[in-house]
């Protein structure tokens, strides 16, 4: 099962390798991992997409938690949260599909980024799923390059992440 | 008045109290061995390896509760101090471990002993640090101590530039530590000790479980407290070894692959398990579907990720173990009446374990003019006093010593459990008795793993450290030997040690005496003279060659499957 976590780290030196060498080390999961400072730029926050059963869940947390560095661990799961996935897609674009690139990238409310006479790059927003739709299908029209950013989540409502201690 | 990077190391270390530290000079760590001569309250004891410094360390940590400081100087010197650093993180050794690094500039160029010690180190330390401005090295010195010593204790290590030791800067050393991410719970959930407490009161068949976090947070007298209380049998991990009397008589002794026979039937047996600063180790559990499968399961530990990570617990407390059993112990005093029905109903319990221990207790064949390592074990424990110092190497003496040695004290059986580190004995008993210079130290080994660390010697006689090493010498890598008698059909594949070494004569080379025992009546004779000799000796015992450590669970069996001495 899919978990999303958000861990907010103080921003230094290495805590990246902390975080990814302690998932590697007890051979955890990591389908994606996003991350940047926050408002306060000595705290950073990673967004980590994992996988594993509850006991598996349980330990990454309570891991992830021992680091020194780890200043919160927030685990998503059964939570209620947004997330959004950004991906840019260089696509095909001969005389003949030029307008169904177009079409398709309208649709998801995507945007032409960039453009030549032979390639649209366009930028999509939104849940992982939507991601993956528009991807699918702009397949078939020769996709050149894919660069995702993984998900990033917040929890809904007006508590912020001090605040749900 | 500004200060170097150097000397703001060194007042830092006599503000943290550190009298002590171990370690080998080089290249980038030159300026602090030079400042050093002007720091007279701090001894430095130079051993002749990095591994063994850092063991050394660790010894004296053990011995004394405090934190162990170390130093190496950068690449070859801070990639020796590895195995050492890992040895402390399995068994949570509070340590400092200072490594000296290329200067800042040079530092990812591959430059001349550059190794990047935070990441080699980085899986094998609670935490470490990269030291880029002096003008932090008085903070990090201070969170280093403090993380090293505090919660689950552990080694942290410092790699500090050269350049940054040359550096100067105005030293204040901070009151106190702000670490936002760091805040280990010392007391345990209140209603969780009750509930714990209702649940002994209800036992019927309880088993306290001890590991080496007792040791750590030396609660000893509260954990005798609480199995007299209760008159729960205790059974305790290698690690947990010296924290319960083992003659006392509700002690089990050790349990798991090399455990007794009555306390792995106990284990099985019982209804409710108290683990107390243990962490379910494969070498505890054996198969974990048949590990205690009658029993429910309280756990106390300090560090939550101990807790469910490898069985099912029914009661989690997380807590520093003292604090826990002083409340556990007072919520019991408040139930009288409930306490004296408990020790009333589990008599038929005792009375079975009894049964058990008279059935299949820990013993030995003896062999006409062979001399048995139980043997040599139980007369060195005879002849020494109950505050000696044992430390061991790993292996079959190890299993030998943690069987049939009867500790007594807190913190007098120094030995690598979780990682299980050959060569950690002698340098251990190095530091031990750097700590104790009155005490009687004695590093029990075995021919294989003395061999690993044995350049210590010329580290005991220079300093004049009497630490007395007991070789059992099979000719053998002995426990791997004895997995291939009984798992590989005898092929001895790379275990016999064919040469015959000398090993007193190896002791004289350098400077201390050395005795042997070829026969068992020689034994005793030996053990005296090496206890009254002045200065390091070896005592060289030749063994019956292929005696097994018995009992044993074979690997991946229930450990209720033993195999029995005969």
């Amino acid at each position: 099962m899919k978990h999303t976590i958000s861990i907010l780290v103080e921003n230094e030196f290495g805590v990246l390798s902390r975080i990814s060498g302690l998932f590697s080390g007890r051979g955890f999961n990591i389908e994606s991992l996003s991350v940047a400072p926050t408002l306060d730029a000595s705290i950073s926050r990673m967004t980590i997409v994992t996988s594993g059963d509850e006991q598996i869940l349980e330990q990454i947390t309570k891991q992830l938690n021992k680091l020194i560095d780890t200043i919160k661990v927030i685990d998503f799961t059964g939570q209620d949260y947004v997330e959004r996935d950004l991906a840019m897609v260089k696509v095909n674009a001969e005389d003949s599909t030029r307008a169904e690139v177009l079409r398709i990238a309208d649709i998801f409310r995507s945007k032409v980024i960039d453009v030549t006479p032979r390639s649209y790059t366009l930028e999509v927003t939104g849940a992982p799923a939507k991601v993956d739709a528009i991807i699918e299908l702009l397949r078939p029209m020769g996709i050149k390059e894919v660069v995702r950013t993984g998900p990033v989540v917040l929890g809904r409502g007006a508590k912020g992440w001090r605040s749900n201690e | 008045m500004k200060k170097t990077g150097s000397q703001i190391l060194l007042e830092s270390l006599q503000l943290e109290g550190v009298d002590t530290i171990f370690g080998y000079p080089g290249g980038t760590v030159i300026n602090i061995y030079d400042d050093l001569v002007d720091y007279q309250g701090i001894k430095h004891i130079l051993t002749r390896h990095e591994q063994a410094a850092v063991h050394a360390a660790d010894g004296y940590a053990r011995a004394t509760g405090k934190v162990g400081v170390a130093i190496a100087t950068s690449g070859p010197g801070a990639t020796n101090t590895v195995t050492g650093i890992a040895t402390a993180y399995m068994d949570s050794i509070p340590m400092v471990i200072i490594t000296g690094q290329v200067p800042t500039p040079l530092i990812g160029n591959d430059a001349f002993q550059e190794a990047d010690m935070v990441g080699i180190t980085r899986p094998v330390t609670k935490h470490n640090y990269l030291v880029k401005d002096i003008k932090d090295l008085a903070r990090i010195i201070k969170q280093a101590f403090y993380i090293a010593r505090t919660g689950r204790p552990g080694p942290v290590l410092i790699d500090l530039p050269k350049d940054v030791q040359i550096a100067t800067t105005k030293f204040e050393y901070p009151d106190k530590v702000e670490l936002r991410g760091y805040k280990p719970t010392y007391s345990g959930n209140i209603r969780q000790i009750e509930k714990a407490a209702k649940m002994v009161l209800a036992a019927k068949k309880p088993v306290i479980y001890v590991g080496g976090g007792a040791t750590l947070s030396d609660c000893s007298e509260d954990l005798k407290k609480l199995a007299e209380v209760t008159q729960s049998p205790l059974t305790t991990t290698l690690m947990g070894m010296s924290s319960f009397p083992s003659r006392h008589p509700l002690s089990l002794g050790m349990l798991g692959m090399h455990g007794t026979y009555y306390a792995n039937m106990a284990v099985t047996n019982c209804d409710l398990l108290v683990a107390i600063g243990a962490r379910f180790d494969d070498r505890v559990t054996g198969k974990i579907a048949t590990f205690a499968p009658h029993a429910k399961i309280i756990h106390v530990d300090i560090d939550p990720t101990s807790i469910k990570k490898n069985v099912r617990v029914d009661l989690p407390i997380v807590g520093d173990l003292r604090d826990v059993l002083q409340n556990m112990l007072k919520k019991l005093a408040e139930q009288g009446d409930a306490v004296e029905s408990l020790v009333e109903r589990t008599a038929p319990w005792r009375a079975e374990i009894d049964e058990w221990k008279k059935k299949h207790p820990l013993t030995y064949k003896k062999e006409k003019g062979v001399i048995k390592p139980q043997y040599v074990i139980e007369k060195i424990r005879e002849l020494t006093n109950e505050d000696a110092i044992i430390t061991t190497e790993v292996g079959q003496h190890q299993m030998w010593t943690a069987q049939f040695f009867e500790f007594a004290k807190p913190r007098t059986f120094l030995s690598s459990g979780g990682l299980g580190t050959m060569g950690y004995g002698l340098p251990a008993a190095l530091g031990a008795q750097a700590a104790f210079p009155e005490r009687q130290v004695i590093d029990i080994s075995g021919d294989g793993s003395f061999q690993m660390n044995s350049q210590e010697l010329a580290t005991l006689v220079q300093y004049k450290l009497p630490v007395k090493i007991v070789i059992l010498n099979n000719g053998y890598l002995g426990m791997v030997r004895q997995w291939q008698q009984l798992f590989f059909d005898r092929r001895y594949s790379q275990t016999p040690l064919e040469l015959p070494i000398d090993f007193t004569k190896l002791a004289e080379a350098y400077g201390g005496t050395g005795f042997r025992a070829e026969k068992p009546e020689e034994v005793e004779a030996v053990i005296k003279k090496g206890l009254e000799t002045a200065g390091p000796v070896i005592m060289e015992f030749r063994i019956a060659r292929e005696e097994n450590v018995l009992p044993m669970v074979p690997a991946g069996a229930g450990i209720n499957e033993m195999v029995l001495a005969s």
